[in-house]
């Protein structure tokens, strides 16, 4: 106060009140703009879950999807991939998936709902580069002891067949689990499940 | 804590508290501010709302022109919020010029333009303008038909300047009519440089009218009496007086603004137009274009004046000046008296039927030239039967009279004696 | 100063424009009504999707007047697989240019540009016109190149235009007459026109529904910094004298 006078009670209690209710409004303004920065509903169709027909792919081939720009991966895992998920165990990081990303339902050694059924997304949790399939095939390429994964090619990190990460790569952790749900016995949609539904 | 903060501050950089007291603390205003002198500081507060909102547009509009309409309409559908933030924008700019002419009304009332502020109203003409190449930019960007084809007459005019015209115009689309290159240039023009101008003139402004201090509604100068303190006697300092004043009218002005903009957002089509919620259609022009309001006096002269020499060129020169004679008011006003409540009849006189006429000017603006029939009989001056044009006709004359013949009628006009200080209460 | 304001308010305002054309009915739409805009969004699906898209509304947004999405994908969803893709076309616009001399227009924001009103006359004054290339025509859209889609509602009118001239004042008259019946009768096919309407108004502008609502709220939170504001204005300009 500029007159060396002291400000009276009302004064500073309307000062308060004013300001308060000020407040309140600069929040409210402040609502759509901080609002309109979230993605809008062309991003939310756009990133909407996808169905994937199981039937179309065939077994041990492996199905690329687009779920919200990124590529998923869904395999039908033969018998034999599944029994190189064994073989490769010891050679992993995270074997039972404690520090990785994936819905509860995936959180077990095949890393997925199903254990015929592999999805995973497609992006390295290195650096995001995407992964390629190496069958159990290239071990020419792969090494001696190799059983079948995928090979990132920006910074060779290896993970088997259900994107659990070898040991002594850059890769921190196993590849992620987008959330999914079987509608029928053929019928897979990404990018939905019960936890999300709740939302 | 806060003033050990402030003083930590204040002592390393204390131009802040100086601008400070210099503008606000300590800045002494007359204390006899009325209704009027709300309007300087609501044109600063939508300002700020233009920017603010015209930022977080710009983050989901496209200046394209296969883009910019469904890039609106996105914006109103998808984008969350974007509608509130879409017709804040489109609700600030005609509330900016609202609140624009009546601050300017509030100068030719209370001699403000006078000695010594010619300054500060010159740097207010220059924003004006600046305002209405903002405003014109900015209209072409939701690319509907009244957009394309506001933009296209406009920039035609500037083909009527004699020689230069048709290069001139070219320059200004970047291509044979208004399309893609234009709207991109226009996105620029209006999103960076105008604002950039805008943001420095007002600035100017402030500083000019800061240094010579605000006039009132009496038109005396209240540093003629100060008080033992150095103080103008009939000044009170603006923060926290008028702050909390213009606290009050701010709070007003919102409740209209969001009334409007809630309420009725295209205020009956003259806000936002039902045109331009077509897309643009370069071979479809509407069978009706009117400018945005805010610029219908001006088209109403440019209208009014008939082409002579096969050229429009004199209405566009018509329409050049009157705007721009808005610079020559200080010099033209020749009353020894400023406010004008201390002026005579003849000046009162004139300013009211200026303003009438500014409002006929402004309405015939938004309509055909038909709108008020047409003449019944036959003369041989009637180059048009229109009824509006002709008194679009009379406006024009009166409203260039009301400069022209500014020197005599002010001079010649009775005034009253001035008092020594404010009257208040 | 006060007589100025008496002279502003004597100017002249607005002599009203005499209309020309037919005169605009009212429409009795209503946004809140949402069996009625449920009902507009069925017809529009049925009626009027085949040729005007509305590439700006999304089907989720049906969601909004109410309409689940299992009601949206069985019942109305005919030309797009997701609810989250906006009513385009069935019909290719190169291809309804060729029939129909234009491509018929986006009607996203039709209600906005062409007002309800417009709109719920248009609609309710097609009649048969064997001069015309599609053999209908329309009264506030002469020579429209739209058929008249849905006539089987309406069924067959005819239309007789007859002008008199008295003392200078030309005044029209329109002489309608039945050719057909329609499946509906004349105040069931207004109630379909109004409800279509109700739609197009809804789709044209969807925060429409809650503009208003939340403005009573910012009006009234801005009433109550008022009453701060002034009193805090009073409060220290006691200081001032």
């Amino acid at each position: 106060m500029n007159d060396n006078e002291k400000p009276d009670k009302t004064r500073r209690n309307l000062v308060v009140a004013t300001s308060a209710v000020g407040a309140a409004v600069g929040l409210g303004a402040a609502v759509p703009f901080v609002a309109s920065m979230w993605p809008s509903e062309r991003a939310r169709a756009a990133g909407a879950p996808v169905e994937v027909d199981l039937s179309r792919i065939a077994p041990g081939e492996l199905a690329v999807i687009e779920w919200r720009g990124k590529p998923v991966w869904v395999i039908r895992r033969t018998p034999e991939m599944l029994a190189s998920l064994k073989a490769a165990e010891a050679r992993l990081s995270d074997p039972r998936s404690k520090a990785s990303e994936q819905p509860k339902y995936a959180e077990n050694e095949y890393r997925s709902a199903k254990p015929d059924v592999m999805v995973m997304e497609g992006v390295c949790t290195h650096l995001g580069c995407s992964p390629q399939l190496k069958g159990a095939d290239a071990k020419g390429e792969m090494g001696g002891d190799w059983v079948g994964g995928f090979y990132c090619p920006c910074h060779g990190s290896k993970f088997d067949l259900a994107g659990r990460v070898f040991r002594g790569a850059p890769a921190p952790t196993n590849l992620k689990v987008p959330p999914y749900t079987f509608v029928s016995d053929s019928k897979l949609v990404i990018g939905e499940d019960e936890k999300t539904k709740g939302v | 804590m806060v003033a050990r903060l402030w003083q930590w501050f204040d002592s390393r950089m204390p131009t802040v508290g100086a601008e400070w007291r210099k503008h606000a603390a300590e800045y002494y205003a007359p204390k006899n501010f009325n209704f009027w002198y709300f309007f300087g500081s609501l044109a600063l507060l939508v300002l700020v709302i233009q920017i603010v909102s015209g930022i977080f547009l710009t983050m989901n509009y496209k200046p394209d022109a296969n883009l910019a309409f469904g890039s609106v309409e996105y914006i109103m559908r998808d984008v969350p919020g974007g509608w509130i933030i879409r017709y804040i924008h489109s609700t600030g700019a005609s509330a900016f010029f609202i609140v624009v002419y009546l601050h300017m009304f509030r100068a030719l009332l209370y001699g403000s333009h006078k000695e010594p502020r010619e300054l500060v109203w010159i740097f207010g003409v220059l924003i004006y303008l600046t305002l209405m190449g903002e405003a014109f930019f900015g209209y072409l960007l939701p690319w509907g038909q009244m957009s394309y084809w506001g933009a296209q007459v406009i920039v035609n005019l500037f083909g009527t300047v004699p020689f230069i015209g048709p290069d001139l115009a070219l320059w200004i689309r970047g291509d044979y009519v208004v399309s893609d290159a234009t709207l991109n240039r226009f996105f620029a023009l209006h999103v960076i440089a105008f604002p950039l101008v805008l943001l420095g003139l007002v600035v100017a402004h402030l500083l000019a009218l800061h240094d010579v201090g605000s006039n009132n509604p009496d038109g005396v100068d209240i540093k003629k009496v100060k008080g033992p303190d150095g103080h103008a006697l009939d000044g009170i300092p603006f923060h926290p007086y008028y702050t909390v004043k213009d606290l009050v009218g701010s709070v007003v002005f919102l409740a209209l603004f969001c009334f409007v903009m809630f309420f009725v957002p295209e205020m009956g089509g003259y806000f936002l137009e039902n045109n331009n919620f077509i897309p643009a259609d370069p071979l479809k022009t509407p069978q009706h274009i009117a400018p945005v309001w805010y610029f219908t006096p001006f088209y109403s002269i440019l209208r009014a004046v008939p082409p002579l020499f096969h050229s429009q060129f004199p209405g566009v020169l018509a329409m050049g000046v009157a705007t721009l004679i808005l610079f020559f008011l200080p010099w033209l006003d020749r009353s020894p008296v400023k406010s004008i409540r201390y002026r005579g009849t003849l000046y009162k006189a004139w300013l009211a039927v200026f303003v009438i006429v500014f409002l006929v000017l402004g309405y015939l603006g938004t309509e055909p030239t038909t709108v008020w029939g047409q003449f019944g009989f036959d003369a041989f001056f009637l180059d048009t039967k229109d009824v509006a044009t002709w008194v679009a006709r009379v406006g024009t004359v009166i409203y260039f009279l009301f400069f022209f013949l500014m020197p005599w009628y002010t001079a010649r006009d009775k005034v009253l004696p001035v008092p020594e200080r404010v009257v208040y209460h | 100063m006060k007589n100025l304001f008496a002279l502003l308010l004597l100017a002249p305002l607005v002599v009203l424009a005499s209309e020309a054309g037919y005169r605009l009915d009212r429409s009795p739409h209503d946004s809140r009504d949402l069996v009625s805009l449920q009902s507009g969004a069925r017809t529009y699906m049925n009626y009027c999707l085949g040729c005007h898209g509305m590439q700006f509304m999304r089907y989720e947004g049906l969601k909004e007047i109410g309409l689940t999405e299992a009601q949206i994908r069985d019942n109305l969803m005919f030309t797009a697989d997701k609810v989250g893709e906006p009513m385009r076309i069935a019909f290719p616009p190169k291809e309804a240019k060729a029939w129909f001399g234009v491509a018929p227009p986006d009607l996203s924001v039709v209600a906005r540009s062409r007002g309800a009103d417009w709109l719920y006359t248009y609609l309710r004054t097609f009649y048969r016109d064997a001069k015309t290339p599609t053999g209908w025509n329309n009264v506030v859209f002469p020579n429209v190149g739209m058929p008249h889609a849905l006539w089987p509602l309406q069924g067959q009118r005819g239309l007789e235009i007859v002008s008199h001239k008295e003392g200078g004042h030309a005044t029209v008259q329109y002489k309608w007459s039945e050719l057909s019946k329609g499946t509906q009768t004349a105040a069931e096919y207004d109630a379909t026109v109004r409800d279509l309407v109700n739609f197009l108004v809804y789709v044209g502008e969807p925060s429409g529904v809650y503009r208003r609502p939340i403005g009573i709220v910012v009006l009234f939170v801005l009433g109550l910094l008022f009453v701060f504001a002034y009193l805090l204005k009073k409060e220290y300009w006691k200081d001032v004298k």
